[in-house]
């Protein structure tokens, strides 16, 4: 059964841009018979189309659950303003692009939210959806709404909305969820008790937040004093959920029609990360490191270009560098896929000769340039953020590339790093500028330097969780001292908006008091604060002020290792004292090894059922 | 090598929902289509390898069809009813292979031989003078137009215009590269709103058709 109106959608899609965004019936979607089927999950993207389908995380998810005779998985993201527009002007649901079935016909909506500035859209989609926003307000009628992903780490900014949140590895733990769910449907949904029931038995599956069972206080400078159980089924903390080894490669993923952000197929060859950079967030998160076996990656990308007619795949991981038969790998796929050559990408390359060598094996088959990311401009600040790559490094491997024919190279650094100073800042100018001549020395004016300078944002459960972000004067300081730095030919320099990095930084490690803010920033408008031609700062800023809360307090304070954050129930297995001792390191300027060597006791091994790293790209034993 | 190549034409219809698929997602649908079912695709040289491939006339979005054509450059031949079975068992629901038919390498590309398309309209409601405007346009000598601040005559390009039975209006417009009419604009011209018609493109004229 369709629910939206074929004819009336079609009037609708006449007058929008890039209509297929709603059309669905894409090559391997999944259409299950609706009526037939005892549990409808919705995954949900708080972004648009083109976005939502280059996530590899909601891709898993729709394998793992329609492999599953009983359940379906369908999507929905976010219309774009001209749609929107439509859809109230027709009173139309938000629907998903399989059935067509209105957001809230589902049994669960699950959202993934891996970014701060999707939080007022996925607000936008509820409402769409024509659900209430506020868990409290949803009654047995109205779907499960839960979230995963890496934003899920410290979900207290949108603990009113949410009925649970995944913390970890969402295909660790989805069919348990469902499951739990089935039998309170097959139970009659609880009885009296009703939802509470199903709530308290969700908190009861490692890996799953419910936050309507916790009570928050506060003391009167507006930290946190503390964050109790309400309930002997809620544990005092969160752990995160991990596969022991990871589940199968989807080989069968949705293509989209239109050109997706990253249109390719995708191959994640390892989880997790060992080198340790201390403002990564996802390095911290997703450990520990899990490699999969090259042969079942070379067998999953044979599937998946057979399955899809993709002409790139790209390797996906934290480090590619780090995999451990990573040549092998790189080397075999050159050799299988030689006419036509498939265009394999690389992304997170590490800045040395031999990642270079690795890169220069699909030499003749690239599109875009080469990237690295030193992340900071001085030695001494790079040993502060542990980021393990030396001027030397970088020069060698600049000198490697511009002799063997790339011509443009493009380079990350941050600002705004916890003890940086304005000569750190003008190393990054040095550095570039030594880049560059190389550059010119093989290729003239032909020479192209990208920089790319991002704004560090301290993020929960990282070593700099306590770190203040950048204030607004030095912020502006470091930026003109870039861009007068970097008036020269050849070189690009493209930074973040502040306001758009302050908005980041408070949501990500705000408390629940923020909820209110962000469902004010929304009612006054705020949506797709991801885009720039959007985001319009002043809802955010004018409902801070009505709630009487101050950006710089979640942003901009420095923080003690001893007050309680608004995220210390939730735990992705490292311990709060190892983050403590890794920023004391990196006060001191010390840097930390890799940990594929040696264990350096981060706490993940004890608080998880994994065994140490699985590496050695499955060679067992 | 290139004497063995192999030269074909796939006729196929858009329909349903894949009516709003742009030119450029179509072409890249019809590329995975064909990489999927493994035909032995020539591709251009140099660094970003594309497949040999034309489609006879880009198909604006929303409208759908059916003597859609596709031309197509093979390393090595394949029977025709190979290629078909091949490809039906790969093509999304809403594109459909009519026929495949194998031409000589030397035959002129489609584009340059397309001169004409012609399109049903159907229409959400027919006003009842349609007939009377529909012979007003064509009497008339000119029909000047404006399209993305461009000027121009539409009535030339007008090369049959007909009410037909149950709502639906048939026209046969110029196409190529003397200049194309859209039939959206006949239907502004004509005082209809095109947001509120399906246009069907029937069939494309070529030179070498009669």
């Amino acid at each position: 059964m369709t629910i939206v109106d074929d004819r009336a959608l079609d009037r609708m899609l006449a007058r929008v841009q890039k209509p297929a965004r709603y059309t669905g019936g894409e090559w391997n979607s999944v259409v299950k018979d609706w009526e037939g089927t005892e549990v409808k999950v919705a995954l949900v993207y708080p972004d648009i189309y083109e976005v939502g389908m280059s996530n590899l995380g909601l891709a898993i998810l729709y394998d793992v659950l329609n492999s599953q005779s009983d359940l379906l998985a369908e999507r929905a993201y976010t219309p774009w303003p001209d749609m929107e527009a439509q859809m109230h002007s027709a009173g139309m649901s938000l629907f998903s692009l399989e059935t067509r079935h209105p957001l809230g016909e589902f049994d669960i909506l699950g959202f993934s939210l891996q970014y701060e500035l999707n939080y007022a859209t996925a607000l936008n989609i509820l409402d769409l959806g024509g659900i209430p926003l506020h868990a409290a307000e949803r009654g047995l009628e109205w779907p499960l709404i839960i979230a995963g992903g890496s934003c899920a780490y410290n979900p207290e900014p949108l603990a009113p909305f949410f009925d649970a949140f995944v913390i970890g590895e969402g295909e660790a733990v989805v069919l348990e969820l469902v499951g739990v769910v089935r039998e309170w449907k097959e139970e009659g949904r609880g009885g009296k008790e009703g939802k509470t029931r199903l709530l308290r038995r969700l908190a009861t599956i490692p890996g799953v937040y419910v936050p309507s069972l916790y009570q928050v206080r506060y003391q009167a400078d507006g930290t946190l004093a503390e964050v109790q159980p309400r309930v002997p089924e809620a544990p005092q903390v969160v752990v995160k959920r991990v596969l022991p080894r990871l589940g199968p490669i989807p080989t069968h993923p949705v293509l989209p029609f239109l050109q997706a952000i990253h249109d390719r197929g995708m191959v994640e060859i390892q989880r997790g990360c060992t080198q340790g950079c201390r403002f990564c967030q996802a390095g911290c998160i997703y450990r520990p490191v899990r490699e999969r076996r090259l042969e079942e990656i070379l067998a999953a990308v044979e599937e998946l270009l057979a399955n899809t007619g993709y002409e790139e795949v790209a390797l996906l991981s934290l480090s590619s560098s780090d995999y451990s038969r990573i040549e092998e790998l790189v080397r075999a796929l050159v050799e299988r896929y030689r006419d036509p050559p498939l265009a394999v990408s690389l992304p997170s390359l590490r800045t040395d000769a031999f990642s270079l060598g690795l890169a220069e094996l699909f030499q003749g088959r690239r599109r875009t340039g080469l990237t690295f990311a030193p992340e900071a401009g001085s030695q001494r600040l790079r040993d502060v953020i542990n980021k393990k790559v030396t001027e030397e490094d970088l020069l060698i491997t600049a000198e490697a590339a511009f002799s063997r024919g790339w011509h443009r190279i493009k380079l990350y650094f941050m600002i705004g790093l916890p003890t940086e100073t304005y000569e750190d800042v003008a190393a990054i100018v040095k550095l570039v500028r030594k880049v560059r001549e190389i550059g010119r020395r093989h290729h003239g004016r032909r020479t192209q330097i990208s920089v790319s300078v991002a704004t560090f944002v301290p993020k929960p459960h990282t070593p700099f969780q306590w770190c203040p972000l950048i204030g607004p004067e030095e912020l502006e300081a470091r930026q003109a001292l870039l861009r007068r730095g970097f008036r020269q030919r050849g070189i690009s320099l493209s930074w973040h908006e502040p306001e758009t990095t302050l908005l980041e930084a408070a949501l990500s490690r705000g408390d629940r008091r923020m909820a209110p803010v962000v469902e004010r920033a929304w009612r006054s408008g705020a949506r797709l604060d991801a885009w720039n031609e959007h985001f319009d700062a002043d809802h955010w800023w004018r409902a801070f002020s009505a709630e009487g809360l101050d950006p710089d307090f979640y942003a901009r304070r420095q923080r003690s290792p001893e007050e309680i954050l608004p995220w210390d129930h939730i735990s992705p297995g490292v311990d709060k004292d190892f983050l403590v001792a890794e920023f004391r390191r990196a006060m001191e300027g010390q840097t930390t090894p890799d940990c594929r060597a040696h264990c350096l006791s981060c706490g993940v091994n004890v608080a998880l059922p994994v065994k140490g790293p699985v590496l050695a790209g499955g060679r067992d034993g | 090598m290139a004497e063995r190549r192999q030269r074909l034409w796939l006729t196929f219809a858009v329909e349903g929902s894949l009516r709003w698929l742009g030119h450029l997602d179509l072409f890249r649908a019809w590329e995975r289509v064909l990489r999927r079912a493994g035909l032995p695709l020539l591709y251009s040289q140099g660094f970003n390898p594309r497949p040999r491939m034309a489609m006879a006339f880009p198909l604006p979005v929303g409208f759908t069809g059916e003597g859609e054509l596709l031309d197509l450059l093979l390393t090595h031949p394949v029977p025709p009813l190979e290629v078909i079975h091949r490809l039906r068992a790969q093509l999304p629901a809403g594109l459909a292979l009519r026929g495949v038919e194998e031409v000589d390498l030397r035959t002129p590309s489609l584009q340059s031989q397309l001169q004409a398309a012609e399109y049903i309209v159907r229409l959400q409601a027919m006003p009842e003078d349609l007939a009377q405007r529909v012979q007003e346009l064509l009497a008339t000598g000119s029909c000047p137009r404006e399209r993305r601040g461009r000027r121009y005559d539409l009535r030339p390009l007008i090369q049959s215009l007909s009410v037909e039975a149950d709502q639906e209006l048939k026209m046969v417009l110029q196409a190529g590269d003397r200049g194309t009419g859209r039939p959206d604009e006949v239907l502004l011209a004509l005082g209809l709103d095109p947001g509120t018609a399906d246009i069907h493109r029937r069939k494309l004229h070529f030179a070498f058709d009669k």
